[in-house]
């Protein structure tokens, strides 16, 4: 599959916004009482998400159409992320708004509670989009949702532990400890579902796509010369070595990185964002590698041009 | 249930691309809007078609065979492209079970495509929408034309009549005989789309000639003892006379 900015910027700012809060609902819950922090790190989270929603439409032909896409909630799951998203955009803004207007717990806590159910939610609707294409193999498995999830928390806490030590010291530590545990998990179930894709079989072949039972079968024309779609939105194009490459970047910078500046630099607020930014470019390689792996069956179609 | 859908001989299909050229011009003029077409006289020309004509090799040389393979949308039964659509823009039709796209309600996310194995779905650069084979779904139903012209354009156009159009949940149609007595079979069977169109596949036309076929065991002169004088080894009166 060909990588799309908008669709690798899309779900990494969202993960990341969705972690944040979540970090920040996870320290409300504990009692910590740090205002400026909610406040501040709400503001950061619905930033994120809205880059992402605004990146997401130019992954769109027809953008002015984009309302339309709420309307098959019951089938697809591109339409129940477009539900989910919104509402978690206004829960997380109203969750901030509470904590600044100072609103009863009650009421604090109910939309914190909405807004982590509905964090949870977009998780599942955004890596379900990918994980339910049966025939791309390589995404279709519950180790794609567990990604999603599990690196979305990750560079959540990591910036968690930038905003805490800007804004409230004494919890960057415990974000600090937390976003090394989340990566070294998330790191684990990446690693796992990349010896399960390498150890893939393509069910389909060129004999089963053409129906013709034989081994030997080499395609002479696709019937175009000069590319078409499927040439174009199919086939990342890049030579072996920069899929390599963005492999090796993301196994390093996505926990490696920033679990040795973590634990080897002092939580200075430079450092620890730092340590975001290296972690967010790191999964923006890591959603790069996510589409460039993926081989899709139309490619059998499409092996020679003539 | 109406189920329409296409059924192609691949012993027959010569590759001439006609199907292609005839589906083009059709759905580029048709009331749905221009097929487009990018850069047509430049350097690297590229466009939307619905119908693609592809060749393979088949076997390692000397033992080879070319196949011509006719490739468009295969109007599924379990269509994996419709569901995914988060607008509701591409449909299936309860009627006549054609995949369809309603190009005023696509927003071009491409996700269609992207569920679809068998690659039949492309993005038309100009019109931003999603496009795909109509099995000429402006042509069938015209009352206008003389019924026998009420075929998809690459039907009419093939001149090998490689091409069946019918109704495959009708087991009288010529379609779904011909899938039934030809051996027809459906793509990637493996992803359980069900694809509507079908392939008949190729076919040894070998001539096998047996000893009796050029001397008859019950030829009567054998039988009665009476051969032929002079025997087929001597010489006839034209070897021996000039005339």
């Amino acid at each position: 599959m060909k990588p799309a900015w908008s669709v690798l910027l899309l779900t990494t700012l969202l993960g990341a916004g969705q972690g944040l809060f979540l970090a920040l609902f996870a320290a409300d819950l504990a009692g910590i009482a740090a205002r400026g922090l909610f406040l501040y790190g709400s503001i950061a989270s619905f930033g994120l998400l809205a880059a992402g929603l605004l990146a997401s439409f130019f992954h769109l032909g027809r953008p002015e159409r984009a309302w339309r896409s709420a309307a098959m909630w019951r089938t697809s799951w591109l339409s129940r992320e477009v539900i989910v998203l919104p509402a978690f955009m206004a829960a997380v803004f109203g969750w901030g708004a509470a904590h600044h207007a100072g609103l009863s717990k009650e009421i604090v806590l109910s939309l914190g509670i909405a807004g982590a159910l509905l964090a949870a939610a977009l998780f599942v609707c955004t890596a379900m989009i990918y994980a339910c294409l049966k025939f791309l193999q390589e995404w279709h498995t519950p180790l794609t949702v567990i990604n999603y999830a599990a690196l979305g928390c990750a560079s959540g806490l990591t910036l968690a532990a930038a905003l805490a030590a800007w804004l409230h010291p004494p919890l960057a530590a415990a974000y600090a400890a937390a976003a090394l545990a989340a990566g070294a998990f998330a790191y684990l179930t990446r690693l796992a579902s990349l010896a399960r894709n390498a150890r893939l079989r393509p069910k389909s072949t060129l004999a089963t796509a053409i129906g013709i039972k034989h081994p030997k079968i080499a395609q002479i024309a696709q019937g175009a010369m000069g590319g078409s779609f499927n040439t174009r939105e199919f086939f990342h194009g890049r030579p072996r070595e920069v899929v390599r490459a963005a492999r090796w970047a993301f196994l390093a910078l996505v926990f490696p990185v920033p679990a040795l500046l973590l634990l080897f630099l002092p939580h200075s607020t430079g450092m620890l964002f730092l340590c975001f930014v290296l972690q967010y470019a790191g999964l923006l390689a890591e959603r790069w590698y996510f589409f460039a792996e993926a081989r899709h069956p139309q490619n059998l179609y499409y092996q020679a041009i003539a | 249930m109406t189920q329409l859908a296409l059924v192609i001989d691949l012993n027959v299909c010569v590759g001439c691309h006609a199907c292609v050229t005839s589906c083009k011009q059709w759905n580029t003029f048709g009331e749905a809007g221009p097929l487009s077409d990018q850069r047509p006289y430049g350097a690297d020309p590229t466009g939307t078609f619905f119908n693609r004509v592809q060749t393979f090799e088949v076997g390692e040389f000397p033992n080879t065979e070319t196949v011509h393979f006719p490739k468009s949308c295969l109007h599924c039964e379990d269509p994996p492209c419709v569901p995914v659509c988060p607008t509701g823009a591409s449909y299936k039709r309860a009627e006549d079970g054609i995949v369809l796209v309603d190009y005023d309600k696509c927003i071009g996310c491409k996700y269609c495509s992207w569920a679809c194995p068998y690659g039949a779905r492309e993005m038309d650069e100009q019109q931003k929408v999603m496009k795909k084979c109509t099995l000429c779904v402006d042509r069938i139903y015209d009352e206008k034309l003389p019924p026998a012209e009420r075929k998809p354009a690459c039907v009419m156009a093939c001149p090998t009549s490689a091409r069946l159009f019918g109704d495959i949940h009708d087991p009288d149609s010529e379609a779904s005989r011909a899938i039934r007595e030809q051996g027809g079979y459906a793509l990637m069977p493996e992803w359980g789309t069900q694809p509507a169109n079908h392939y008949l596949p190729r076919r040894k036309t070998a001539r096998q000639i047996h000893p009796d076929e050029l001397e008859r065991h019950d030829n009567p002169l054998k039988v009665d003892g009476k051969l032929p004088r002079p025997a087929t080894g001597e010489p006839a009166l034209d070897d021996v006379t000039s005339w």
